[in-house]
């Protein structure tokens, strides 16, 4: 056959563009799961390490369930109530976060670790380039932060890039988001000088956009909590 | 000068007669074809192909080599592929045939990597979709696979993709040693605290990265350094008028 006839060029077209096609549904498909379930473990490896028990990926899901039951993963409605008919593990904060306040439901997972609870918040902002996400544990205080983790999809690498790297989320441990007289200030993240600043952190040099997108990420998020948490306290000081 | 070795090898009865004489696996002429883009005809340092990357992912190491072997897996199996089917490739829409293999290509190695090795697909992140858009790999389709056997479009491949690699590699090592004072993350030049007090190492005294490395016009400069440097040491390169 002619390889320059224009009935060759087109079989040809139509049997390339078959071809390729199923092939790539093909692998798509069969791998989804073994994907979804890679970015499952890593949301429980995330969340596991702000309170400080790193694990493999393989055993992520063991170590996640034996600190967060499947009870004390709730879903928060604006007012602080619990909404039973919200799996809080599948929430997706990209979309969540695009609906109206009334609308939102705010996972909150509450782990149990030798005998005190952490209250994992997850947390999602906007960085330099593109989103920034991560979870934020705080002690049963529900003020002192016990860990943090923070992921970003395209900050510039050296620079925004390091919220990643544990030596900017250690900053963060035993900073309060309350200051002195219990009202909610969030996490300042500042320019050198938070040295025995209770509610501030050092920022990365050359990264303040991003630094900021943090600051504002944590405050954001955080303050949807705080009716849960005051009713919480209110529970605890009737007892 | 640059595209003698191609130029010889593109008519394919020469490849045929080659074949039947049983020409050795590595023969002189086969290794020429991994070598040459090493140093001679280079796709980054000679041709200026893929330039774009080599800004992008070279601020640290380990993605620079992740994104490397990336390329080396998609250039050699795309010029496989092309190579197989040189003679079937309607000729007016070779280019686009070209494209549809290497863009499933890259998709099926984004995929296999979310899959496989998670860790290293996030650290690339886009990267990986934007080999498509790498010239080097539509270049060699163009100018060797569609005009060679098999094996010879394979030893090409891994050519190029060494010759682009070492390139990445060299430019990577230069950004993450002046940018932020690692190779492959370990502080080798001292830890840097928040004040020089705390500093080790070099910061200690007084030291400072520096943070043009990190954007991307340094990675022009550096590239522009190396080719000074490779046309300094080989004379072949430097035109004659």
């Amino acid at each position: 056959m002619n390889r320059d006839s224009n009935a060759y060029t087109f079989i040809f077209a139509i049997i390339m563009v078959v071809v390729v096609a199923s092939a790539l549904a093909f692998t798509a498909v069969s791998l989804k799961p073994m994907q979804d379930d890679n970015i499952r473990k890593e949301k429980m490896q995330n969340i596991l390490a702000t309170i400080g028990i790193k694990v493999e990926r393989p055993e992520a899901e063991a170590a996640f369930n034996q600190y967060f039951k499947k009870e004390n993963q709730l879903s928060l409605t604006k007012d602080g109530d619990v909404d039973e008919s919200v799996d809080a593990f599948n929430i997706n904060l990209t979309s969540e976060i695009k609906k109206p306040v009334d609308e939102q439901r705010f996972p909150l997972f509450i782990a149990e670790k030798e005998g005190s609870e952490y209250y994992v918040i997850p947390l999602r902002g906007a960085g330099l380039w593109d989103a920034i996400w991560g979870y934020v544990a705080l002690d049963d205080d529900m003020n002192t932060i016990k860990g943090v983790v923070f992921d970003h999809k395209g900050e510039t690498p050296g620079l925004g890039a390091e919220i990643t790297q544990t030596y900017f989320q250690e900053r963060f441990s035993d900073k309060k988001i309350e200051d002195e007289n219990g009202n909610f200030v969030g996490i300042t993240v500042m320019k050198g000088g938070s040295q025995g600043n209770d509610n501030a952190i050092d920022a990365i040099s050359g990264a303040t956009i991003t630094s900021r997108g943090v600051e504002n990420m944590i405050k954001e998020r955080l303050e949807h909590y705080l009716n849960y948490f005051k009713k919480e306290q209110s529970k605890v000081a009737l007892n | 000068m640059e595209n003698k070795a191609n130029n010889n090898s593109k008519k394919a009865p020469v490849v045929l007669f080659v074949a039947k004489e049983k020409e050795p696996l590595f023969s002189k002429a086969n290794r020429k074809l991994m070598t040459d883009p090493l140093n001679d005809n280079n796709p980054i340092s000679v041709q200026v192909l893929g330039i774009c990357s080599a800004l992008a992912i070279t601020v640290q190491l380990r993605p620079a080599i992740v994104m490397a072997l990336a390329v080396m897996a998609v250039v050699v199996f795309s010029n496989l592929i092309v190579s197989l089917l040189r003679n079937l490739i309607p000729n007016r829409i070779r280019i686009i045939v070209q494209l549809v293999i290497v863009a499933a290509l890259v998709i099926l190695v984004d995929q296999v990597l979310k899959a496989f090795a998670y860790d290293v697909s996030k650290q690339l992140s886009v990267f990986v979709g934007l080999i498509i858009t790498n010239c080097i790999v539509m270049g060699r389709l163009e100018a060797f696979a569609l005009g060679n056997g098999p094996w010879k479009s394979v030893l090409d491949g891994i050519g190029n993709s060494l010759g682009y690699g070492v390139i990445l590699i060299i430019v990577a090592f230069f950004r993450e040693l002046l940018g932020s004072g690692k190779l492959f993350g370990f502080e080798v030049l001292g830890h840097k605290g928040v004040t020089v007090a705390e500093s080790t190492g070099l910061y200690a005294l007084g030291y400072e990265n520096n943070g043009l490395m990190l954007l991307s016009p340094m990675a022009l400069i550096v590239v522009g350094i190396i080719i000074w440097f490779q046309r300094m040491k080989n004379r072949k390169l430097i035109e004659t008028h």
